[in-house]
């Protein structure tokens, strides 16, 4: 099947994958907002949501329709267009990143052998760099094109923090760059699966760096200042309603997903499950139970991001910026600095 | 006309609207804007000449990083359109002109060029843009300039600390 020399079952098989991944990390994403809800009542000790559904259950769908049959209000004074460009770019730039996350290994159907990766690029790591530094043009198109002072001051604060954390995040993941060698995030996981350590073992400091600008890129607490309440009134996303509103908060959930699965597979092996061969079951079954390990230590980083979102209160806006140039870059070089000084001892 | 053509005349197409709204947008924030889609479609001409790395970094530093301090810095001083300077009808027309024998000069030299004469663009060729081979020839061959481009980074550093610190 080829047409102006294309594999058309190629681009088939790759755009299913695309939309069914698409689809599981929204539907996971509504779920996240729920257990949310729950970790922060479990902590708070108290019930929590627990009327629609069992246990619940429905809650995050009751909080959809609610979202999607609000009246959508575009203000007078804003400009058109951005305003509805904004939240779009937001929700775009965040599920941008699973292209390169491999989500486990091939399957064999209809006698195809499937990746469960949507583009295995030797420059993964690097693609996942440009999403991220575009992930604020949602934030600041949205805070500017909504002509209201509080949400133009959220979205400069939200660049600017970006910006800042981006750097240390660079400088954590160039050491890790040169344990492992490759840029691709498939030959990273790989190489964790086939006997190796995982890299945490590794790169432990370079680990803490990245999953505090991790933390500080996805706008959560304790680095939320883009949206501090009481500060901003609500931030970037004051004059949004609707579903608009929906996408600004979906973001960050899905935001906050992929940098988990970032997260896991390049210091936690991805979908590698500890002490088990996967080379004594059927390909597709261990591809299965690969996913499955992937999807559980997902869940793990996301609870421990709630966890702490929970726990420590808001920093103010000179303390984060201190934490990011003054603490987090000169860690961030003396890791590298002393993990090329390592590789160097042991050539 | 193969498929790899069909993606190149749509970039250029592409590349080159974008150019233009960057050009008569009223508003410079629009015109900010239109100039990042600008580097994505570069960023795809690059993707086509088998260059993954300029591609990438194109993304990271201008349209990532760059193009948000350009839209940082517009957006903070607010820049009005009736706060504009209005250029007079003289001053544009000789604009005009000026920037009009700049664009034929520069075409009659590329089209005068010897080592260009004849040639097409090689489409998805060579290996020099991947990052392996990139990475081995700017630390083996191009060792010095890539280190003395580092060193005058550091210094431009060192400059905009010593003005914030004034």
């Amino acid at each position: 099947m080829t047409l102006l020399a294309f594999d058309w079952a190629f681009i088939i098989e790759k755009l299913i994958l695309i939309v069914i991944i698409v689809l599981t990390t929204l539907l996971i994403t509504l779920y996240t907002t729920f257990g949310e809800r729950k970790v922060a009542a479990i902590l708070q000790d108290r019930p929590g949501p627990n009327r629609a559904g069992p246990f619940g259950l429905l809650q995050p769908l009751a909080d959809g329709l609610k979202l999607i049959m609000k009246e959508e209000i575009i203000p007078n004074a804003s400009s058109r267009w951005l305003f509805i460009i904004g939240p779009g770019l937001a929700m775009t730039a965040s599920l941008m990143t699973c292209a390169v996350i491999p989500w486990g290994t091939a399957i064999h159907l209809f006698g195809r052998t499937i990746e469960l990766q949507v583009a295995d690029v030797n420059i993964g790591i690097l693609y996942i760099f440009a999403v991220v530094s575009m992930g604020v043009y949602g934030i600041m198109i949205g805070g500017w094109a909504s002509n209201n002072k509080f949400s133009l001051m959220s979205a400069l604060r939200a660049a600017s923090q970006a910006i800042s954390y981006e750097i240390a995040m660079g400088l954590a993941l160039i050491a890790l760059l040169m344990t492992t060698g490759t840029l691709s995030l498939k030959t990273i996981v790989a190489d964790q699966t086939a006997g190796h350590w995982w890299n945490i073992v590794y790169q432990p400091l370079g680990f803490v760096i990245f999953f505090i600008c991790a933390m500080a890129e996805c706008n959560r607490t304790p680095f939320d200042l883009p949206e501090a309440e009481n500060e901003l009134n609500f931030g970037y996303h004051q004059e949004y309603s609707s579903m608009k509103l929906g996408f600004f908060l979906f973001a960050e959930y899905v935001n906050m997903i992929m940098s988990s699965a970032i997260m896991a597979s390049m210091y936690f092996g991805g979908y590698d499950l500890p002490f088990f061969d996967e080379t004594t079951v059927a390909p597709n079954i261990a591809a299965m139970i690969g996913l499955g390990t992937l999807l559980i230590k997902i869940v793990l980083f996301v609870f421990l991001f709630m966890w702490i979102r929970w726990t420590i209160p808001r920093f103010r806006y000179d303390q984060l910026m201190n934490l990011g140039w003054k603490k987090m870059i000169p860690l961030a070089l003396l890791n590298m600095l002393l993990t090329g000084a390592l590789i160097l001892s042991k050539l | 006309m193969n498929a790899l053509e069909i993606i190149f005349y749509a970039l250029s197409a592409f590349a080159l609207v974008c150019a233009i709204m960057v050009l008569i947008s009223k508003n410079p924030i629009h015109s900010v804007l239109w100039l990042i889609l600008v580097f994505f479609a570069i960023s795809g001409h690059y993707i086509l000449l088998n260059a993954q790395f300029l591609a990438i970094v194109n993304i990271i530093v201008y349209a990532g990083a760059i193009m948000v301090l350009f839209l940082f810095v517009i957006m903070l001083i607010n820049v009005k359109k009736d706060s504009e300077p209005q250029k007079q009808l003289f001053v544009k027309f000789i604009g005009v002109i000026a920037g009009g024998s700049f664009l034929t000069l520069t075409i009659s030299l590329i089209k005068q060029a010897q080592p260009l004469i004849g040639k097409t663009v090689l489409l998805k060729e060579g290996t020099i843009g991947l990052i392996h081979p990139l990475g081995k020839a700017l630390f083996n061959d191009y060792v010095v300039p890539f280190e003395i481009s580092s060193v005058l980074f550091l210094s431009a550093m060192v400059g905009a600390v010593l003005i914030g610190k004034k």
